[in-house]
């Protein structure tokens, strides 16, 4: 599945980096690397990861949080599909 | 009528896009979420579909990603017709045809222009063609270029300090190859963020083991008996030993398929409206034809309405968002694109933001933190306003500045900010250069005048 970071949202809280290592990781004390295309055994990490990031800065396939796929979750509730500020 | 049409044009109107990159593919998903159930055609002269490109100078090159796998993910089904592979050649704004580089022709109603740039190449051809002589901008440069540096390559050689010369620099070291940079100004980064921040750059690369040379150009690039680089010359006699060669010089805008076209479209780009309705070459604004992305160029109320070129991934999907919207809606639900300039850049372990448009300030001022430290915020000033911010390893500070350039606050800042240092309580040049001398890297270009300015001072573009 391929996934993407809005580096300008993102704030470095490394809640990625924690929940899906094998994809997200800090480099350095602020800047996040991530690889682009996760793998098959990665997506449940990489579902949990996009649910999690404070700024729901990940967006992968079909796991755009805007578009509420999630929308049983606390986190994302009544976030209704918003343009993008590009943050 | 004026109502009937775009009825009739989002039930069963044809949208071409060109461009299959980031502002196309965004715009293409936000025109069917709102809506839009026509036919959907998106043309892109390179074989891929759409994937995203600030990963090929960091995590690819740090080998944290392949070069070849950075797709960027769709957020839906688009629906579309994908002519992959074929450039368009040209454009009828009168029959609203575009031509295809195959021979075809695609006809539209409203059509969407998200061609971007490409790299600058070096201008020597029989020098840019030799083995191991590389640019940065594609899936396919970046294949080349991580083929070679596996290959045992132990020397690189990079031509311009902007950010992408400083990340592939960055990359190489932490690679342990031996790493020269060439840069024409006084240090990396100051044609984006002005000579104090470059000057911190410019430490933190001597630090990291670059050997950077300042002041000086590329005068020509040596080859071997079997045409592969081995040898470049700079403009101070000296000669440095290399296998690869990485020329970052900038970008040129993808206008040249729309030479005698009639839209307003040159060197510095597509020039819009702040709906992202392209001009014409008269200066009249037409109503079926849009741009998005690094190609366009755009009026920002915030920023004394100069037209602004941002060469920013979060301008390419909020203008191509704002582009789509207003392709398929009433005139009267139309929305400007009024997006913040913001940008990230990743070198040697250093988080670097910016907010805001730099290299319009004349002054700076670091309001928290501290420059050795290389973590810190600065403020850049002009004309008694804050316009821009840049934060190394402080990004969470980011958005307060972002507020206060919406808010137009008052520079220098007067008010006490956390962990200021006597170092940031006065402002001081912020040494952009000359926006008239040949220079490169920065990623915002300002062209037009502001009618708010009465010295009418015509700004160059920074290229
Ligand atoms: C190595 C690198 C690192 C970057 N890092 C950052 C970063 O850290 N932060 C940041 O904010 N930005 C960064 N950027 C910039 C960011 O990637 C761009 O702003 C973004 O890609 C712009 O998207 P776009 O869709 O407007 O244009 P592009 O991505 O340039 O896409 C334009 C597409 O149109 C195609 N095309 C051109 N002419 C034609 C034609 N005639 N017919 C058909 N197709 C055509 C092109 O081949 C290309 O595929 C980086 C860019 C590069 C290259
Ligand atoms: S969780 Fe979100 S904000 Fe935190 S590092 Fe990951 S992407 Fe960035």
């Amino acid at each position: 599945m391929r996934l993407v970071v809005d580096l300008n949202k993102c704030q470095g809280y490394a809640q990625c980096a924690f929940l899906a290592p094998d994809i997200f990781a800090m480099h350095g004390e602020e800047s996040l690397i991530y690889d682009p295309l996760a793998h098959e055994e990665q997506l449940e990490r990489l579902e949990r990861a996009v649910a999690a990031c404070p700024v729901q800065a990940i967006t992968a396939d079909g796991l755009d949080p805007r578009d509420g796929f999630l929308a049983g979750s606390d986190f994302v509730a009544g976030t209704g599909r918003e343009s993008s500020d590009g943050r | 009528m004026a109502a009937d049409y775009v009825d009739w044009l989002r039930r069963e109107g044809r949208i071409a896009i060109v461009g299959a990159s980031l502002a196309g593919l965004r715009a293409a998903e936000t025109l069917r979420a709102e809506g839009f159930a026509g036919s959907l055609t998106m043309i892109g002269d390179e074989p891929y579909e759409p994937y995203d490109r600030p990963p090929l100078s960091k995590a690819v090159l740090l080998g944290k990603a392949s070069p070849d796998h950075t797709d960027l993910p769709q957020r839906r089904d688009i629906d579309a017709k994908w002519r992959l592979g074929v450039a368009a050649t040209g454009l009828d704004i009168t029959a609203k045809r575009v031509r295809l580089s195959d021979g075809d022709e695609v006809e539209y109603d409203r059509l969407l222009i998200a061609t971007g740039v490409r790299a600058r190449p070096w201008p020597n051809e029989a020098e840019a063609g030799l083995d191991g002589v590389f640019v940065l901008r594609t899936r396919d440069d970046a294949v080349g270029l991580c083929r070679r540096l596996g290959a045992g390559a132990r020397r690189v050689f990079v031509v311009g300090a902007g950010f992408a010369g400083s990340e592939v620099a960055s990359a190489c070291r932490e690679h342990g190859m031996e790493v020269t940079v060439a840069e024409r100004a006084g240090g990396p980064l100051v044609g984006a963020l002005g000579g104090v921040i470059g000057a911190v750059a410019m430490d933190l690369q001597l630090e990291n083991g670059v050997d950077l040379r300042t002041h000086v150009t590329v005068t020509a690039l040596e080859g071997d008996s079997g045409g592969k680089v081995r040898a470049v010359h700079l403009s101070d006699e000296s000669v440095v030993e290399t296998d690869v060669v990485v020329v970052s010089l900038g970008s040129i805008r993808n206008t040249d398929w729309l030479a005698g076209s009639g839209l307003g479209a040159g060197p510095r780009g597509i020039a819009t409206d702040a709906g992202c309705r392209a001009f014409d070459f008269r200066g009249i604004v037409t109503d079926d034809v849009f741009a998005a992305g690094d190609v366009a160029r755009s009026p920002h109320p915030l920023f004394g309405y100069q037209f602004l070129s941002l060469e920013h991934w979060g301008n390419a999907v909020a203008q191509g968002e704002t582009a789509a919207h207003n392709m398929i809606c009433p005139a009267t639900d139309r929305r400007p694109h009024m997006w913040m300039p913001a940008f990230w850049s990743s070198q040697f372990g250093v988080n670097i933001k910016s907010v805001g448009v730099p290299p319009m300030a004349d002054e700076i001022m670091i309001t928290q933190g501290s420059l050795t430290e290389r973590r810190f915020a600065g403020v850049y000033g002009y004309k008694g306003r804050i316009v821009a911010a840049v934060t190394f390893n402080n990004a969470k500070w980011l958005e307060y500045y972002q507020r206060q350039i919406e808010q137009g606050a008052p520079f220098p800042v007067g008010y006490p900010t956390m962990d200021r240092r006597p170092e940031g309580r006065q402002p001081m040049p912020a040494d952009f250069p000359d926006p008239s001398l040949p220079t490169h890297g920065p990623t915002v270009t300002l062209s037009g005048y502001s009618p708010a300015d009465r010295r009418m001072v015509f700004t160059p573009a920074h290229h």
